[in-house]
């Protein structure tokens, strides 16, 4: 982790020498322990703030859509798809994009690292290459990383960029993963009473602070349904139905899109299931139309294009 | 407990049926013109195109108390607008199977396809659909609660 921090610094300073970015986006020390949080360089001299470790869970692309001049990213495997999906979407150009790849093992779950902890406060965090080490005042306590893993990560099939002008280190093996959907597949086997339960329940977590879109990369749209007010299409209260129809339909814009880097599910401060709907639409758009968001720049959107003889069963 | 098995009783289902201007409506106008008698329970909402139907239509409809929502269009290769039922159908593959993922009866949600021509099927249809909703009862889920 270390050696990638410095050849990320070392890539940055490269690409301001050689005049190819007005900016390059990576991550920096966060002020408290298990946090890296997101920086925008501007000067090569200041490249020796970015760093590299297990807590660089943010999803870089989401400060991609806007940005003037030449660009750099440090992009991980589901940072370069939402790249791709910003590509596809024709909201960045690629000319003025240089891409920082740097393969990921997965970033650790802060919650999980919390909830193991309870009430015990944490002053230090150093990482090694299979653990990480957790210090207090009168505590220290090894975790293995790959049991603090979040779900999106322990099941991640994309842990390369797809896409990159610099690569950092070798690219990993990817994980060989027997279905993603699994949850997805039992949930779906249980009945409509249970799965309403469900949803109910989680819906009603929610205090409507929109963190999950705000997050959320591909919530680029200027003007988002759920602020307008004319038309109002549902009311701003937490009044039950309004926040079920939130959810359905921020889940709905994510058809085709949602590369599952788990933004949303971190920004959500009530715990809610985001990901059920989300993982869920990734599964039928596969099966539907056998399309799978963060591939090809090339390839359309699915819902922006057809084929005659896509699947109509549900139609009388 | 009679009031409410009599209230049962006179329930008929209320139905939001989007219909497309250059095929479905037509077929509803057409229907009419040859009396052709179909259920009484659709409130025809006109769009220029299924296409045209955000999905945004049909929750709204559902909140504020339709029973059920018909969503009827041109047949594939007939839209008038060349491919704005593709993209529905489409659109519609993927938003019918979250709702009922989320557990929205399967019966609320109907697609349909019917030509200016087809006025027997556009009765058949309605008949259909009305009948379905019926079974399911009044719609209960993401009906806003009116406030007293």
């Amino acid at each position: 982790m270390g050696d990638s921090s410095k050849q990320i610094r070392e890539a940055a300073r490269k690409l301001f020498e050689e005049n190819k970015v007005d900016l390059i986006i990576g991550f920096e020390d966060g002020s408290l322990p298990l946090r890296a949080t997101p920086c925008f360089i501007r000067r090569g001299e200041d490249a020796e703030r970015l760093v590299w470790n297990s807590f660089c869970e943010n999803n870089l692309a989401t400060y991609l859509p806007k940005k003037k001049g030449k660009t750099g990213i440090v992009a991980k495997g589901c940072d370069s798809r939402s790249i791709v999906g910003f590509l596809k979407e024709k909201q960045i150009e690629r000319e003025n994009l240089v891409i920082i790849g740097v393969p990921c093992e997965g970033m650790i779950d802060r919650k999980a690292v919390e909830e193991r902890l309870g009430e015990r406060e944490i002053l230090s965090v150093e990482e090694g290459p299979e653990e990480i080490v957790v210090k207090g005042t009168d505590y220290e306590e090894k975790m293995k990383k790959e049991d603090l893993l979040p779900e999106s990560c322990r099941i991640c099939t994309h842990r390369n960029p797809v896409l990159y002008d610099v690569l950092i280190g070798e690219a990993l093996e990817e994980q060989k993963v027997a279905d993603p959907f699994e949850l997805i597949r039992e949930f779906e086997g249980r009945t409509a009473e249970e799965r309403w339960a469900y949803f109910c329940g989680e819906t009603e977590k929610c205090i409507r602070c929109y963190a999950c879109r705000n997050a959320c990369p591909i919530c680029y749209c200027e003007a988002c349904y759920v602020d307008s007010s004319e038309p109002q299409w549902f009311g701003k209260s937490i009044e039950s139905t309004d926040t079920m129809i939130f959810h359905i339909v921020r889940a709905f814009h994510t058809t085709g899109r949602c590369v599952d880097c788990g933004a949303c599910i971190r920004a959500c401060p009530m715990d809610v299931d985001l990901r059920f709907l989300n993982k869920k639409i990734e599964k039928d758009v596969l099966e539907l139309f056998s399309f799978e968001a963060g591939e090809d720049p090339d390839e359309p959107p699915p819902l922006t294009t057809y084929k005659q003889d896509d699947p109509e069963e549900f139609i009388k | 407990m009679e009031m409410h098995e009599a209230l049962q009783a006179s329930w008929e289902p209320k139905i939001v049926a989007f219909l497309c201007n250059w095929c479905s409506y037509a077929g509803a106008d057409l229907a009419g013109v040859g009396r052709i008698q179909y259920p009484p329970n659709t409130r025809t909402i006109r769009v220029p195109c299924s296409g045209r139907v955000n999905p945004l239509f049909i929750l709204r409809a559902l909140q504020n108390g339709a029973d059920g929502v018909l969503v009827s269009g041109c047949h594939p290769g007939d839209c008038h607008y060349l491919s704005g039922n593709y993209a529905a159908r489409r659109r519609f593959a993927v938003f019918s199977r979250l709702l009922e993922y989320v557990g929205i009866e399967k019966g609320r949600l109907h697609f349909s396809w019917v030509s200016a021509a087809e006025a027997g099927r556009f009765a058949e249809v309605i008949t259909e659909v009305t009948e379905e909703v019926r079974k399911l009862g009044p719609a209960k889920r993401l009906v806003k609660k009116k406030v007293e």
